[in-house]
Formats: C-alpha cells, sequence, structure tokens
C-alpha cells in the first residue's frame, strides 16, 4: 500500500440557513491516495467525531456519480478539478502532500444553504413540476417499436438525459443560471418524436419557471459546460432557446 | 397465522385477468377521498405514487434523499427485461417466466412470476412513451443485450445507466401529479415507524431530516417501497442510505419477513482496496456479454496479466459451464470466483480478485464497438482503479448488491398487515433464491406501473376502515416510542463511531453469512451480533442533536436496525437446512460443489413473525406449489 499524503482543508461551516457561517481549518493525515474525495471527508468526520465535535455534513448517496446528490466546489471549482467528474468518484490520487484545500457549497441565490455543504436544491424540482415530463398515463401506450427512432437522434437524447441534476452548472456560472439543466430535459424531450406534441408547452412552463426562482441568465460563459461532471453540452441551450422562440412564436399556449 | 398468498385458481395464463376482474373497482369518485401513503420513490415507490395519483387517488410520497430523482434506482446500470421477442431468437412470456423460476432456483411463486413476465412489455411501452431514451438499432428499433442466466437477448438498455433513465421516467410522471396536486412530496423525510389501528396499517411516523420535527401522517392504506437492505453487509453496491429500517420498523409491527437470508452477491464488482473504503462499485453484468473470466491456472502466480500465456490461464466459467459460459447466473459466478481465488489462483494486491478480460472482444469487434457498449463502465472502472480496461484486463471480486428476502406479501403485494402493501426490492416476491440480471427494474416498475393500482383498488373497496387521523392514540404512542428511541441513541456517549459498528458487523455477516455458509459459522455470528448490538448500545458515540440536520444520527438509527435485523437474517439461514440460490450452506452441496436443494422438506418461503425483543421470531411456512415447471437441479453445464 503507498504511502498517504497530508493535506489541509479550508471547509465552509454554517449551522442552519440563518447562520453567517465561515471557513474552519482541518487537518486530514495520511490520507490514502486510493480514497475518494468523500472517503476523505468520512475520514476527517470520524476523528471529529470522537473529539465530541460536530462532524462537516454534506450531501451523497450512491457514491458511483449517477444520483447527483454530492457536490461541493472545491477550490473554485465544482466537484473538484477533474474533468468530468462528480465529487465522489474523485479521486485523493490527484492531489498531493500539502495541497490546500478550500471546499465551500453550491452557492446560488435559489440553492439556499441548509447546513455546512448541503444545500437546498429542490428549485430543480420545481421546474421539472412545471412540464418535464411527457404526459402520459400509465397504460394505453403502443407498441414500444411503433415510432422508429433514428438512433443517432436517440444516441443526441441520450446524451442530454445523461444529467444528474447536481446543480454544478447553477455553481458554475457567474449569474447562477440553470440553463444547462434546462436545456438539457427540454432537448431531449424535444429530440424524441414522442416529446414533439408538448415540446412548445414544455419549453414555454420551464423556462418561465425557471425565470421566477430567480435563476440568473445565461450570458454564454460557458463554465457550466466546462463543469459538468456529465459533460453535457452547450448545444442543448441553444436548442433550448430554439424551441422557447419557436413557442413563442407560433404556438397557441403563450 | 395461515399464510395465505391468495393466488386466484385457474389456468397460470388466466390468473391475472380473472383477478383483475374479480377485483372489486373503487368508484371514479370516490377515489379523490382515498389517501394513500407510498413510502420510497423508487422505480417501485416512483412508478406507484404516479399511477395512484393517474387515477384518482390522493398520494403522499416520502423519500430520504433531497429529491425523488436520487432514490438508489438510479444507479442501476446494465437494463431491464422483457419478453418483447423482438429479436425473434426464441423469447416469450413463458421463457421469461421458466427461465425466472429456474434462475430463482425453483423458491418462487409461479403465479407472481407468470405475471411478472406478463406485464413486462407494458413496461417498455409505457417507458419508450415517456421518453427514456433505449438504445436502438441503425433502423430506429429497440436493441437488446443479453444478461446471466438466459440463452436470449431480451434486455433493453440505456447505455450503462438504464435505471437511471427508467427513474427519471418514472420521476416525471410523478412530478406531472405533484403539479396536478394529487401527489405531496414529502422529501429528506425518513420513516421511523408504522401506525397499525385495529389491524390495519393507517400511518406512519418519519422524522424531517432537516428540521428534526417528527411528523405524522395518516390514510387509507400505505405502500412500502423502500428497497433492499444489501447494506447490512456494510460494503455494497447499494446507495449509502439504503436501509432496513422502515421494513424493519414494519416487521417489528406485525408484517412477516420472508427468506431474509437469500441475499445476492454480485460477482463483478471492483474489489475491496482499503479499511477506509465506504462502498463497493458494481461492474455490471451486461460485460459478461463479451468479458472471459479467468485466473492464472497455477496457484500463487503473481505474474501480470500479460505475461500469463494462453496454455497458462483457466477460463474456469467457460469451462465448466459450456452452454451459458461467462453468462452463469449471478449466484454461481460468485460462488465460482471465490472458491477460484480460496484455492490461491486469486490475482491482484489481496488474491482476492479474478480477470474479466475484453482483449477478444476487442479484437473481434474493435476498440470503438466495445467503446460504444461499455465506455461509461470503463471510464468509471479507471476513475476508480487508475488501471485501464481497454490495457489490462479489469480486476473484480463479488460483493453483496440485492437483496431477494423482503416483507412478505400476498398476491395482491399486500403484506400480513391489512392495508400495508410492500413492493419493489423492500419485498420477496419474485426472484426466488436468486435474481437474474435486468429483472430488479422490471419487478420495480411492474409492481408500481401495473400490480398496485389494481390490487389497492380492490383493498380499499372490500375493507371498512375507521376515521383515523394524526391524534389517534396510535399515532401518540408510535411518537413516543421513536423519540424515546432518538434520545436514546444521542445519550450513549461512548467512544467507537457508528460506523466502526456497521463495519465490524458487515465483517462478521461476510464472514460467517456471506456467499458460502456453515452451521458453526452461523451460531458464532448469531453470538456475534448480540455482542456487538450490547456494545453499540453502551459504546456507540452519536453527536449533534435531534432538532436539526444531522446525519449522524441518521445513520445511527439505520445501523441500530441492521444490528437487529442481521440476527434474523443469520436465524433464517441457519434454520433453512438445504442449499438454493444464494443461500449456499456447505453442508448441502451436490458433488460438483452446486447448491444442493431438499424439495421434500423445504420447498417453501420462510416467513418470520416478531415476537418481542427478547423472544425468538416464530417461523411460519408457505408451501410452494409448481403445478407447470418441473423441478430440477439447476444446471448451466
Ligand atoms: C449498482 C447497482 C446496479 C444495478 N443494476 C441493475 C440492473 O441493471 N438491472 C436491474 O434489473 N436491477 C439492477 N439493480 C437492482 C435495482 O437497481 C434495485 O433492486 C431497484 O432499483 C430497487 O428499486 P426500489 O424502487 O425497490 O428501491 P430503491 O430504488 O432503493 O428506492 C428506495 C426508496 O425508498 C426510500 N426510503 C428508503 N428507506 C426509507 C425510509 N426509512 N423512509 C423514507 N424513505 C425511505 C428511498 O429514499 C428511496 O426513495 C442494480 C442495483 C445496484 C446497486
Ligand atoms: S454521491 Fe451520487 S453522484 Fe456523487
Amino acid at each position: 500500500m503507498n504511502q498517504g499524503i497530508d493535506i489541509t482543508l479550508k471547509v465552509w461551516r454554517q449551522k442552519g440557513p440563518g447562520d453567517k457561517g465561515g471557513f474552519e481549518a482541518y487537518h486530514a493525515g495520511n490520507i490514502s491516495t486510493d480514497m475518494s474525495f468523500l472517503e476523505m471527508i468520512d475520514v476527517v468526520n470520524e476523528q471529529l467525531t470522537r473529539d465530541g465535535k460536530d462532524p462537516i455534513a454534506f450531501d451523497h448517496d450512491c457514491r458511483e456519480g449517477i444520483c447527483g446528490m454530492c457536490g461541493a466546489v472545491v477550490n473554485g471549482r465544482p466537484h473538484g478539478p477533474e474533468k468530468g467528474t462528480t465529487l465522489c468518484q474523485l479521486h485523493m490520487r490527484h492531489f498531493s502532500s500539502g495541497d490546500t484545500l478550500v471546499i465551500e457549497p453550491w452557492r446560488a441565490r435559489a440553492f439556499p444553504v441548509i447546513k455546512d455543504l448541503v444545500v437546498d436544491r429542490s428549485g430543480f424540482d420545481q421546474i421539472i413540476i412545471a412540464g418535464g415530463y411527457i404526459s402520459v398515463n400509465t397504460g394505453g401506450a403502443p407498441d414500444a417499436n411503433a415510432i422508429p427512432v433514428a438512433q443517432e437522434v436517440a444516441e443526441r437524447a441520450m446524451d442530454a438525459a445523461a444529467c444528474i441534476g447536481c446543480g454544478a452548472c447553477v455553481a458554475a456560472c457567474p449569474n447562477a443560471s440553470a440553463m444547462l439543466f434546462v436545456g438539457a430535459k427540454i432537448s431531449q424531450l424535444a429530440l424524441l418524436p414522442h416529446g414533439r406534441p408538448e415540446a412548445a408547452r414544455r419549453a414555454l412552463a420551464m423556462v418561465r419557471k425557471m425565470d421566477a426562482l430567480c435563476f440568473g441568465n445565461c450570458s454564454n460563459e460557458r463554465e457550466c459546460e466546462a463543469e459538468c461532471p456529465k459533460e453535457i453540452s452547450i448545444a442543448n441551450i441553444a436548442r433550448m432557446n430554439r424551441e422557447f422562440f419557436k413557442a413563442g412564436l407560433f404556438s397557441a399556449t403563450r | 397465522m395461515e399464510l395465505d398468498a391468495r393466488i386466484p385458481s385457474g389456468a397460470l395464463s388466466e390468473k391475472w385477468d380473472k383477478h383483475r376482474f374479480a377485483l372489486k373497482l373503487v368508484n371514479p369518485a370516490n377515489k379523490r377521498k382515498y389517501e394513500v401513503i407510498v413510502v420510497g420513490t423508487g422505480l417501485a415507490g416512483g412508478s406507484a405514487a404516479a399511477s395512484l395519483a393517474e387515477l384518482g387517488y390522493y398520494v403522499k410520497n416520502f423519500c430520504i434523499q433531497d429529491s425523488p430523482r436520487r432514490a438508489h434506482s438510479i444507479a442501476a446500470q446494465g437494463g431491464i427485461n422483457a419478453a418483447k421477442n423482438y429479436q425473434n431468437d426464441g423469447d416469450s412470456i413463458w421463457r421469461l417466466f421458466y427461465d425466472t423460476i429456474k434462475g430463482g432456483d425453483f423458491r418462487s411463486r409461479e403465479a407472481n412470476v407468470y405475471r411478472l413476465a406478463q406485464v413486462s412489455n407494458h413496461i417498455i411501452d409505457q417507458c419508450v412513451a415517456q421518453g427514456v431514451p433505449f438504445a436502438r438499432e441503425y433502423g430506429g428499433l429497440l436493441a437488446n443485450r443479453s444478461f446471466g442466466g438466459a440463452q436470449v437477448s431480451r434486455t433493453f438498455y440505456a447505455r450503462g445507466q438504464t435505471g437511471q433513465q427508467l427513474l427519471l421516467g418514472a420521476y416525471g410522471s410523478l412530478m406531472r401529479q405533484v403539479g396536478t396536486g394529487r401527489v405531496t412530496m414529502f422529501a429528506r423525510r425518513e420513516m421511523l415507524d408504522l401506525v397499525v389501528v385495529s389491524g390495519q396499517a393507517r400511518g406512519i411516523v418519519v422524522r424531517n431530516l432537516v428540521s428534526g420535527e417528527i411528523e405524522r401522517h395518516a390514510a387509507d392504506a400505505v405502500v412500502l417501497c423502500t428497497g433492499g437492505y444489501g447494506n447490512v453487509f456494510y460494503l455494497s453496491t447499494n446507495a449509502m442510505a439504503s436501509n432496513v429500517s422502515a421494513t424493519y420498523r414494519a416487521y417489528k409491527k406485525g408484517a412477516y419477513f420472508a427468506n431474509p437470508c437469500y441475499t445476492q452477491i454480485h460477482p463483478t464488482c471492483i474489489p475491496v482496496h482499503g479499511t477506509y473504503q465506504s462502498k463497493l462499485t458494481l461492474m455490471s453484468e451486461s460485460l459478461r456479454n463479451d468479458g472471459r473470466v479467468w485466473v492464472p491456472r497455477q496457484p500463487g502466480d503473481r505474474r501480470p496479466a500479460n505475461q500469463i500465456p494462453e496454455s497458462e490461464r483457466d477460463y474456469y466459467l467457460e469451462r465448466k459451464y459450456p452452454s451459458f459460459g461467462n453468462l452463469v447466473p449471478r449466484d454461481v459466478a460468485s460462488r465460482n470466483a471465490k472458491a477460484q481465488c480460496d484455492a490461491g489462483k486469486g490475482v491482484g494486491e489481496t488474491g482476492y480478485a479474478v480477470y474479466l478480460d475484453f482483449a477478444d472482444a476487442i479484437r473481434r469487434d474493435g476498440k470503438e464497438v466495445i467503446a460504444q457498449k461499455y465506455g461509461n463502465l470503463f471510464q468509471m472502472y479507471e476513475k476508480i482503479t487508475a488501471s485501464n480496461p481497454y490495457e489490462q484486463p479489469m480486476m473484480i471480486y463479488p460483493a453483496s448488491h440485492y437483496v431477494m428476502g423482503g416483507l412478505w406479501v400476498d398476491y395482491n403485494l399486500m403484506s400480513t398487515l391489512p392495508g400495508l402493501f410492500v413492493l419493489g426490492e423492500a419485498n420477496f416476491s419474485d426472484h426466488g433464491a436468486n435474481r437474474l440480471g435486468a429483472s430488479a427494474l422490471m419487478q420495480g416498475l411492474a409492481d408500481g406501473y401495473f400490480i398496485i393500482p389494481y390490487t389497492i383498488g380492490g383493498y380499499l373497496a372490500a375493507m371498512d376502515r375507521p376515521e383515523v387521523a394524526p391524534d389517534h392514540p396510535a399515532f401518540k404512542e408510535a411518537v413516543h416510542y421513536v423519540t424515546e428511541r432518538t434520545e436514546k441513541l444521542l445519550s450513549i456517549d461512548g467512544k467507537r463511531t457508528v460506523d466502526d459498528f456497521h463495519r465490524e458487523l458487515g465483517h462478521i455477516l461476510w464472514e460467517y453469512c456471506g456467499m458460502s455458509r456453515n452451521d458453526d459459522g452461523l451460531l458464532k455470528a448469531k453470538e456475534m451480533i448480540r455482542q456487538l448490538r450490547g456494545e453499540f448500545w453502551e459504546n456507540a458515540v452519536v453527536p449533534g442533536s435531534d432538532k436539526d440536520f444531522n446525519q449522524s444520527l441518521e445513520r445511527a438509527g439505520r445501523v441500530a436496525d441492521f444490528l437487529e435485523f442481521a440476527e434474523l437474517l443469520v436465524t433464517d439461514a441457519y434454520t433453512r437446512r438445504e442449499s438454493c440460490g444464494g443461500h449456499f450452506n456447505e453442508a448441502f452441496q451436490t458433488e460438483e460443489n452446486e447448491a444442493l436443494r431438499d424439495d421434500e422438506n423445504f420447498c417453501h418461503v420462510a416467513a418470520w413473525e416478531y415476537k418481542g425483543d427478547d423472544k425468538e421470531p416464530e417461523r411460519h411456512a408457505e408451501p410452494l406449489v409448481f403445478e407447470n415447471v418441473q423441478l430440477t437441479q439447476r444446471s448451466y453445464k
């Protein structure tokens, strides 16, 4: 087993939404480089617990990069320095002894802090409630092969559908815009023939909801795409804009 | 109590149709008046909550995560089965039914499994209509791949993210119903007790995980879709919050727990590599379509894989099971991997790994084709291990993955407690002693989309219920119990962390009640679990308060339940005097080391009744009657 590394953490600690919060420093010693970032925090938390202190609160569940539950800003970058990687899939072999890691929660008006690194992302659910689905009741769907879908179209829809809803795009954007998240869902459903009948209504409703929830606007910074752990393309934002304008121009559902 | 599975009479293929007709209907205007609690938002819970709301019921839906979209189902990789026979390769409802019964080592109910195969095709239709981007052929039709225990290609998939896409489909439907007001969503809530009034399930008590508040929710029926208890082994492929608490609380309130010892150890996971490790990562079974499993022929051969010539490798699955080869069912593949490692042929740093090699497939199909099929899995493997599977064979080892055991349910998916329904991995219903790959997603969605919408109506229309409000004494009692337990946890003030206890519990079970079990080990494990549980309540340290967001407290509650439940699991394993599927007692094996069933004495479901904290639970048996298939020694040769 290889020698562990020693690092210093500066972690945002905040007791609750009303608390001002601030950074606290912790030492993480002899950290195996095979550990994931979250396992490193586990080790720190175990120590804090044994010392009778309050462990660092952070969201996580699947620990394999798919549930979208984890996420923090590490040295200014959502989910840390590795491209296309969630925090839970980031491994300590990418850091060196002596490093200082500043760890903060997502910062956005629409994502208030609950505690430490845990934020409230229910805004994303609200946007989906507004129209991020195809309105089909259970039962009565035609045979799955009734409508062929070109492989390439299905693949592009899947590229967009890979979004895990973690919120890194919002955290990365200087305007705290949710357009990558919204664009990905609108694109997935607009690309598939099954989603076309509602495309106009969906685009209008989701975009309006996003605005109402105080997510910012897109000013083409492209930070979202760069930081997205699933590498969702900003081409989805362009498609969303097209769908939105088309809907505004031609649709009866204004 | 007599266990009555309420299996309809008549021919196997007509049972479900007949039963649906026999079930009473709820008048559409009345549905609005009924409240249903659905706990869980995975494939089972999400699909159930959405479908019930579409019918007009008022649904309250709960989950631990911050959003229903993050339920553990999201992590399913490989695919979902259906008997579509799109490939024209001989599939049929009957074949899916038969494969599932045989895969489960003849320890499941014929009627349930047949119904599952019947509705499987509707699931795919439904999901496609929701916009699930399944993989497709050039011509635009749906693609399939093969999974273990089957010789046909019936698995539908969306890259290596099938669970994610199916769950997002169900989540979309669920959110649509939240928008209509027919579903109220309660995220970041943990169910801590079930409320039973006049013998009927009438509500739950939950903790609001943000504010710490204990909340009461009453309803006409409760549907548990809280997933499996694979985390009892500490290290597993399950998400961190997966737990037994909800089903275990229901068990303590009178629901029987069925076959807890049927646990599935998945053959292809990334091996353990350190004591700090928090979970194990699955490498989808779909990889066995193209990957070849092997170990060095010579024990102790420490040469790197690429220096071991073909003639000195043992492709043991292909050798032992020529007709299924690398695609034998999971229990068989896992036991064989363990046997190879125990014989000193394991590879890697710890010697507890075997190779899963893609070199031949890459030579045959080209790197591009392999990347298209498994790209994201290969990438995940490389992220975790820093080794490139296009160049080096993967190293894999079995890990706790899934549980076939769960709360006992009848054909209507209702537990022994009237009004308490259990769906998805949380019930025991369809997979017998071993689940085939890509069948859990199928079962979760079958239960939620196509079964509960009918059977719950039958219950609600037929049963009289008194008015029950959240101030009913039964609620007060449950709240009192929950509060007292929480206070007790917070006041232990010991020295050992909860994770440390959980880790030790996992070691005990893995060692003595894992892939291979024997009587001495099981008895020893039972004693060790008791001791550990005793120490937990004296020496655990649970920081913080119950009045706010406290993840340590959450974990402590779950581990406390695992510490009780583990004993039930071991007891069940000890009392099943045979081997079948995932339950392998060394005393019962064939000459070729395969599981040896005892159909004369153990062709039944074991359902456990809680009798009190200091008493042994009572074992009940539901005989399994096979009218349509013949019980045979499973063979995959
Ligand atoms: C890594 C991995 C890959 C897999 N791949 C496949 C595959 O390819 N094909 C296949 O068929 N199967 C696969 N499986 C199995 C399958 O994913 C699961 O069996 C299935 O998704 C379980 O669904 P569920 O709805 O029953 O429960 P879950 O998805 O586990 O959902 C449980 C829900 O209950 C909630 N909950 C739990 N406890 C409580 C509580 N106390 N209070 C309130 N809420 C609670 C949770 O918040 C969650 O919403 C895989 C499993 C794993 C681990
Ligand atoms: S914990 Fe699920 S994506 Fe990181």
